[in-house]
C-alpha cells in the first residue's frame, strides 16, 4: 500500500502539470481582461499596464514564464490587488480557511455519521423521519439563504454574535460561518450514511456477526459502519478539498478572509494569476484527499486491493 | 469478516436471467406499497402539472409589469396569490415558470451526470490498475479546473443556449458520482459472486452491467437525490454569469437568491419559491429511498 | 467611552471588538471609527489605484496640493496658497510648511517627482490620463517624451510651478484627486515597490497605516505629525472591505460599523421606515444611461433613438423601482455640475406629459417604418446586478407600448464592458461618475476622437466634435460653458445615449457621527468627523 501511495504521489506531478496547462489556456478564452474596468482605460495606458505585467507577450511565452515562475515558487503578482503577490493573498487567507473548513468538516463528519447511523438503525421510525427531514431541510435551504438568516437572527435580532468580520480571529466570529458551512455537509453525510448503512445492515456478514452474539454496539461500529462508510468517504475526498478552499458565499456574507472568494472573485476580475494560484492549491488538495480516500478504502474494506501492475 | 460473502448478486442475477420481468414488477409493487414514496410522486406530479399549465392558471402573464403593485404582499383580490416581485410581476406565475426551468435543469443535468458518472466509475473500478489510474486522474483534473471558465469555454464553443446549462452542469456533477461508484465497485468486485461469474466465463461488460452497477445502486440513488438540489442552485450562479436563463424567464435558483435579499422586507419573495424547491427535494428524497428499498432484494 | 457602551450591548466575552479595544491601549479616551467600505483597496500607492473605496482610505493617508473640505469643497491642502497666470495656464503653488510622517519636510520636489512618476509608462498607472492637462503629460505617458519635459518644476523647496497645455478651469479641483497626490521621494527611492507596506509607508495626511490584512481590514491611526493634527478627533479608523451591501447593512444595524458607504436600493423601504435618520441620500455627479450603437441599423436612424428615449417613463423608474431619491435624467450632464453657467441642455420635450411623449414616439416609429405589425426587435444588454436588472425589465415593459420588443441579456461585468468597448451590442446599460466636477468630464464620453474608447455608441457628429474642440481651448469660463451647452443640446437632439437618471450617493451614518455633510462629491474626510 505504501508503494501504491508513493506511485500515486509521483503521478500527482504530471497531473498537476496538465491541470495548470489546460487551465492557463482555458482562462484566457474568456472575454475581458484583468484591466478592463467599468471605465475603460485609454489604449496607450492600457499598453503600459499590459507591458508592465508581460501580458503583451504571445500567450505561449506567458505560459512558459508562468510555469517557470511556479517551478521556482513564484506564483506571480495579483493584477487586481497590486500590492500583493498571489502567495501573499493565499497565505493571508489560509489560516481562516483552514480553521473554518477544518472545524466544519469535523463537525460534519461527527454529526453526519452519527445522525445517519441512528436514522438507519431506527429505519422508518419517527426518529428516522425526523432526522431525515432535518437533513433534507439542511440541503433544501441554500447557503445564500441560510447565512443571511443566521446573521439576521443571531447577530441583529438577538445580538448574541457578531454579524460579520474576522474580529482578529475571535471565536465568536467563527461560530456562525462554521454553522453555515457545516449544516449542508452534515445533511449530505447523514443522507449518505443512512442509505449505505441500511444496505450494510442487511448484509450477511452483519447478520453473521449478530448471530454470533456480538454486542450490538460492536456489530454496528466494527462491522456495519466500516462497510457503510465507503460512499461517505468517496464523497468526503472532494468535499473536504472544497470546504477547506472555502466558499465564496460564506466568506462574502460573513466578510471572512478565506481564499474561496479569490477563486470566484479572481475569476470575475480575470485576475489570472490569482485564479491559477488558488486552483493549484485546490488541485493539490483534491489529489491529496482523493489519494487518502483510496487508501481509506483498503482500510475500511479488506477486499479492496490495489494490485501491482 | 472471513465469511462475509454476498449473495445479492447471485439472487439478482438468477432473478434477472430467469424471470427478469417479474423482478421489475416486484420492485414496482414494493414501491407502490411505500406510502411516503407514493405521496411524493403525487405531489411531484402536481408540481410538474402546475409548471406545464402555468399560463392558464393565473390571469397574469409571467412578464407583465404592474406599476401600481410593486413588491406587494399576497393579495387575493388582485389574484396575486404569492404577491409580486420588485418589478411588480406576479410571483405565482413566476414561481411556476421557474419550476419549468429548474425541474428541467434538475432532471436533465442529473441524468447526464448519472449516465457518465456511473459508467465511468464502474469501468474504472472494475478494470483497475492502469486504466483505473488514468480514468481517475482525469477525474482529478476535471475537479480542479475552475468551473466558471469551464462553462464559459463551453459557451464559446457551442454558443449560448439553454441546453448548454444542462451539459455544463451534468459535465461537472458526474465527478463525485464516478468516485462513489468506483469505491463501491472496488469493494464489490472481489466478492464471491463476481469471481464466480468470472470463472463461468461471463464477459467483463456483462459483469459490469449485470452485477456491479445493480449492486452499487443504493448509494447512487441517494447521491442522485443530493445532486438535484445542487444542480438547481448552481444554475442560479450560471445565470448570474449571464450564461443561464435570461430575464424575463426565471428559475427557482434565481427567484430564491432574489428573495434572500428581501427576506425581511418581502418574505413572500423568498418563501414561495423556497417552499416549492423544498417540497420537490423532499419528494425526490422519499422517492429515492422508496426506489432503493424496492430494488434491494434483501428487504422484506 | 461610546465604543465601550455599544460593545456591552452584546456579550462582551464573545465580542472580538473587545479584544481590539483592549489592545488599543488606554481605555476610554480612544475614538474608533469603523467603516463598511465595500471594496478592498487595489493598492495603497496612490498612483496604482482606481476605486472610490480606495480613495476613501488613501485620502486619510495622503494630501494633495488642494484637498477635500468637510463638505467636499476644494480647500488648500499641501499648498497653502497659489497664483494663476492671466491666461490660466501657469499655476504657482506655495507649499505649506509641513512634514511627512517620518519627519522629513514635504517639498516642491516631492510633487515634481510624483507627477513624473505617475506618468512614466513603467509605473503602469491606470488613471494617469487625468494628469493630461499638464504640459507634455500625455507625451510622457505614451513614451514619446522624457519625464523631465513635464510642465512641473520646483522653483525652490517650497515653491512649485505647474504649466498646463491649455486653461483648465477644474484643475485646482482635480488636484484633490489621488492621481495628483505626492508620494515621499526619499522613501520610494529607498524601498522601491515595497515602499507602501506597513512600517515603511510614509504620508502627509491625517492618518498613518497601522495594519492591512487583505480581505479583513485596513487599520489607520492618527498621524501626530499631520499639520493640522490638533483638529483631528478620531483616533483610529478601520475600513472593512466586504462587498455585500445587504451584509454591510446588517453590520450597521448591529452596531459593528458607524458608517456604511452604500446600501442596496431594494432595501430602501425598510431603511426609510426603520433608519430614517441614518439613511443619507444626496445628489451625486453621475449619470445612468443607455448608449445606443449608432453604427448599426436601424439605430443609425435618429427617429428610432428619439422614440426609444421618449417612451421611457423616467419618473416611474425613479419613484417606483429605485425609490432612493434618484432624479430622472433629461440631460447628459447632471444639473449642479460646476463651470456650467446656464445648467445642462435638456431634451426639448422634457416639459410635455408622458402620454404626449408616447404619442410622439409612436409617430416617430411609424415614420421609421416600425409599428405593432412590424415590431422593432433588438437586445438590451446589462451587467449582472439587481438594479440593472430591474431597470431593464421596466424599460422593456415601457418600450412594448411603442412596438419595441427588447430581449434582455445580462452578463458578468467583464464580458459586458468587453462587448461595449468592441461595439458588439445594440442597446446597453452604462454609467459614469465624474472624476472631476466639470461638464467636460461627461461630454467627452461622446467625442469621436480616436482613442475615446468610452464612446460606446460610436457617436460621431461634426457639430458636436467641433464645439467640444473649441471649448477645450477657451479660457473664458462663460464662453466655454456656452460652447459645451450647445454641444450637449446637439447630443440630446441626436440621442446617441438615453439618459435615465442622475445618481445619488447613499450612506448609512450612525447618529453618533458628528460633522457629516451631505455633498455632491460624496466626500466625507475622516479628519473632519467626530464620534459622540
Amino acid at each position: 500500500m505504501l508503494a501504491y501511495a508513493l506511485r500515486r504521489l509521483l503521478v500527482a506531478v504530471p497531473t498537476l502539470f496538465i491541470i495548470v496547462t489546460i487551465a492557463f489556456f482555458m482562462i484566457r478564452i474568456a472575454p475581458g481582461g484583468p484591466f478592463d474596468r467599468e471605465r475603460a482605460i485609454p489604449p496607450e495606458i492600457e499598453k503600459n499596464i499590459l507591458a508592465a505585467y508581460d501580458l503583451d507577450l504571445p500567450l505561449w511565452q506567458q505560459y512558459l514564464k508562468y510555469v517557470g515562475g511556479v517551478l521556482q515558487g513564484d506564483f506571480g503578482p495579483s493584477y487586481k490587488y497590486r500590492d500583493f503577490t498571489v502567495l501573499d493573498l493565499i497565505a493571508s487567507g489560509l489560516p481562516a480557511s483552514l480553521q473554518l473548513g477544518g472545524i466544519a468538516i469535523v463537525l460534519a463528519v461527527l454529526f453526519g455519521i452519527t445522525a445517519g447511523t441512528f436514522a438507519a438503525l431506527s429505519q422508518n421510525s419517527r426518529y428516522d423521519y425526523l432526522i431525515m427531514a432535518g437533513a433534507m431541510t439542511g440541503i433544501a435551504i441554500p447557503n445564500f439563504v441560510m447565512a443571511p438568516l443566521l446573521t439576521l437572527v443571531f447577530g441583529v435580532y438577538l445580538s448574541l454574535l457578531p454579524v460579520a468580520g474576522w474580529g482578529d480571529g475571535a471565536l465568536a466570529n467563527k461560530i456562525l460561518p462554521v454553522i453555515a458551512l457545516a449544516l449542508p455537509q452534515i445533511a449530505y453525510i447523514a443522507r449518505l450514511t443512512r442509505g449505505s448503512m441500511i444496505e450494510t445492515l442487511s448484509q450477511n456478514y452483519v447478520r453473521t456477526a449478530r448471530a454470533k452474539g456480538l454486542r450490538e454496539r460492536i456489530v454496528i461500529v466494527r462491522h456495519a459502519l466500516r462497510g457503510a462508510l465507503l460512499p461517505v468517504v468517496s464523497y468526503l475526498g472532494p468535499a473536504t478539498a472544497q470546504i477547506i478552499t472555502g466558499s465564496v458565499v460564506i466568506e462574502t456574507i460573513f466578510d471572512f478572509p478565506g481564499i474561496g472568494r479569490h477563486f470566484v472573485q479572481g475569476a470575475l476580475n480575470r485576475d489570472y494569476t490569482v485564479v491559477m494560484g488558488v486552483m493549484i492549491f485546490y488541485a493539490t488538495l483534491i489529489i491529496l484527499f482523493n489519494l487518502l480516500v483510496d487508501l481509506a478504502y483498503a482500510l475500511l474494506d479488506p477486499k479492496v486491493k490495489y494490485e501491482q501492475r | 469478516m472471513a465469511n462475509a460473502g454476498n449473495t445479492t448478486g447471485l439472487v439478482l442475477d438468477a432473478a434477472g436471467m430467469v424471470q427478469g420481468r417479474s423482478l421489475w414488477a416486484d420492485a414496482r409493487r414494493r414501491l407502490m406499497r411505500n406510502k411516503a414514496a407514493v405521496a411524493s410522486m403525487i405531489i411531484l406530479s402536481v408540481i410538474a402539472l402546475l409548471a406545464v399549465f402555468a399560463p392558464w392558471l393565473s390571469p397574469h402573464a409571467y412578464d407583465e409589469v404592474y406599476w401600481e403593485r410593486i413588491q406587494a404582499p399576497p393579495d387575493f383580490a388582485a389574484a396575486h396569490w404569492f404577491g409580486t416581485d420588485g418589478n411588480g410581476r406576479d410571483m405565482f406565475v413566476r414561481t411556476l415558470y421557474g419550476a419549468r426551468v429548474s425541474l428541467m435543469v434538475g432532471i436533465l443535468a442529473t441524468t447526464v451526470s448519472l449516465l457518465i458518472g456511473v459508467t465511468w466509475g464502474a469501468v474504472a473500478g472494475f478494470a483497475g490498475g492502469r486504466t483505473d489510474n488514468l480514468m481517475m486522474r482525469f477525474v482529478d483534473i476535471m475537479y480542479s479546473l475552475p468551473f466558471m471558465f469551464f462553462v464559459i469555454l463551453l459557451m464559446v464553443i457551442f454558443g449560448r443556449n439553454i441546453f448548454m446549462i444542462f451539459i455544463a452542469l451534468g459535465a461537472v456533477e458526474w465527478l463525485t458520482m464516478a468516485r462513489i461508484v468506483r469505491g463501491q465497485t472496488l469493494s464489490i468486485k472481489h466478492k464471491e459472486f463476481i469471481e464466480a461469474a468470472h470463472a463461468s466465463g461471463v464477459s467483463g461488460a456483462r459483469i459490469v452491467t449485470r452485477h456491479i452497477i445493480p449492486n452499487a445502486l443504493g448509494p447512487v440513488i441517494v447521491y442522485v437525490t443530493l445532486t438535484v438540489p445542487q444542480v438547481i442552485l448552481v444554475e442560479s450562479f450560471i445565470s448570474f454569469l449571464g450564461l443561464g436563463v435570461q430575464e424575463p424567464l426565471t428559475s427557482w435558483g434565481v427567484l430564491i437568491s432574489e428573495g434572500a435579499r428581501q427576506m425581511e422586507t418581502a418574505p413572500w419573495m423568498l418563501v414561495f419559491p423556497a417552499t416549492f424547491l423544498a417540497a420537490t427535494l423532499f419528494c425526490l428524497n422519499f422517492i429515492g429511498d422508496g426506489l432503493r428499498d424496492a430494488l434491494d432484494p434483501h428487504d422484506r | 467611552m461610546q465604543t465601550l457602551i455599544s460593545i456591552t450591548r452584546r456579550t462582551v466575552l464573545f465580542t472580538a471588538l473587545a479584544v481590539t479595544f483592549a489592545l488599543a491601549g488606554p481605555a476610554g479616551a480612544e475614538k474608533i471609527l469603523r467603516v463598511a467600505n465595500f471594496g478592498e483597496p487595489e493598492s495603497l500607492d496612490p498612483h496604482k489605484v482606481s476605486g472610490v473605496w480606495t480613495h476613501r482610505v488613501l485620502r486619510d493617508i495622503f494630501m494633495g496640493l488642494t484637498t477635500e473640505g468637510q463638505g467636499g469643497e476644494t480647500i488648500a491642502g499641501a499648498a497653502e496658497s497659489w497664483t494663476v497666470s492671466a491666461d490660466g495656464t501657469v499655476y504657482t503653488f506655495k507649499i505649506r510648511d509641513h512634514v511627512w510622517s517620518d519627519g522629513k519636510p514635504v517639498t516642491a520636489d516631492d510633487f515634481v517627482y510624483s507627477f513624473r512618476r505617475i506618468l512614466l509608462p513603467e509605473t503602469a498607472a491606470e488613471y494617469a490620463s487625468l494628469m493630461y492637462p499638464m504640459k507634455n503629460a500625455e507625451a510622457i505617458n505614451t513614451g514619446k517624451a522624457a519625464a523631465e519635459t513635464l510642465g512641473a518644476r520646483a522653483i525652490d523647496a517650497r515653491t512649485l510651478e505647474v504649466t498646463l497645455r491649455a486653461p483648465t478651469p477644474y484643475f485646482l479641483t482635480q488636484l484633490t484627486h489621488y492621481t495628483a497626490w505626492p508620494v515621499p521621494k526619499h522613501v520610494v527611492e529607498k524601498h522601491g515597490d515595497a515602499w507602501n507596506k506597513p512600517g515603511t509607508i510614509v504620508g502627509n495626511g491625517p492618518y498613518l497605516l497601522e495594519e492591512w490584512v487583505p480581505s479583513t481590514h485596513v487599520k489607520l491611526v492618527r498621524n501626530p505629525k499631520f499639520y493640522d493634527a490638533g483638529s483631528v478627533k478620531i483616533d483610529r479608523v478601520v475600513y472593512y472591505p466586504g462587498e455585500d451591501r445587504v451584509a454591510g447593512q446588517k453590520r450597521f444595524r448591529a452596531g459593528e460599523v458607524e458608517i456604511a458607504t452604500d446600501f442596496s436600493s431594494d432595501q430602501i423601504d425598510w431603511l426609510h421606515k426603520n433608519l430614517p435618520k441614518e439613511t443619507r441620500i444626496a445628489p451625486y455627479l453621475g449619470i445612468y444611461y443607455y448608449p445606443i450603437n449608432t453604427t448599426k441599423a436601424p439605430f443609425n436612424d435618429k427617429r428610432i433613438r428619439q422614440a426609444m428615449s421618449l417612451a421611457i417613463n423616467r419618473e416611474a423608474i425613479t419613484n417606483k423601482v429605485l425609490k432612493s431619491g434618484e432624479i430622472p435624467a433629461y440631460s447628459f450632464v447632471p444639473p449642479g455640475t460646476p463651470n456650467y453657467a446656464s445648467g445642462p441642455s435638456y431634451m426639448q420635450w422634457k416639459g410635455i406629459s408622458y402620454k404626449e411623449r408616447l404619442a410622439q414616439a409612436n409617430k416617430l416609429m411609424s415614420e421609421a417604418g416600425y409599428g405593432p405589425d412590424n415590431p422593432l426587435k433588438f437586445t438590451l444588454s446589462y451587467n449582472t446586478s439587481e438594479n440593472h436588472k430591474r431597470i431593464a425589465i421596466a424599460v422593456a415593459a415601457m418600450w412594448k407600448q411603442i412596438g419595441v420588443q427588447a430581449e434582455l441579456f445580462n452578463s458578468e461585468v467583464k464580458v459586458h464592458y468587453d462587448a461595449l468597448k468592441s461595439g458588439d451590442f445594440q442597446v446597453a446599460r452604462a454609467g459614469w461618475v465624474a472624476d472631476y466636477p466639470d461638464p467636460q468630464n461627461f461630454l467627452f464620453l461622446l467625442e469621436s476622437k480616436s482613442g475615446s474608447s468610452l464612446n460606446y455608441g460610436r457617436y460621431d457628429n461634426n457639430e458636436f466634435n467641433s464645439l467640444m474642440d473649441k471649448a477645450g481651448v477657451t479660457s473664458d469660463l462663460d464662453a466655454r460653458a456656452m460652447l459645451m451647452a450647445k454641444a450637449e443640446a446637439q447630443a440630446m437632439e441626436d440621442q446617441p445615449v438615453i439618459p435615465i437618471y442622475y445618481y445619488v450617493s447613499k450612506n448609512l451614518v450612525s447618529q453618533r457621527i458628528v460633522g457629516w455633510v451631505d455633498n455632491a462629491r460624496d466626500s466625507h474626510p475622516v479628519r473632519f468627523l467626530d464620534l459622540k
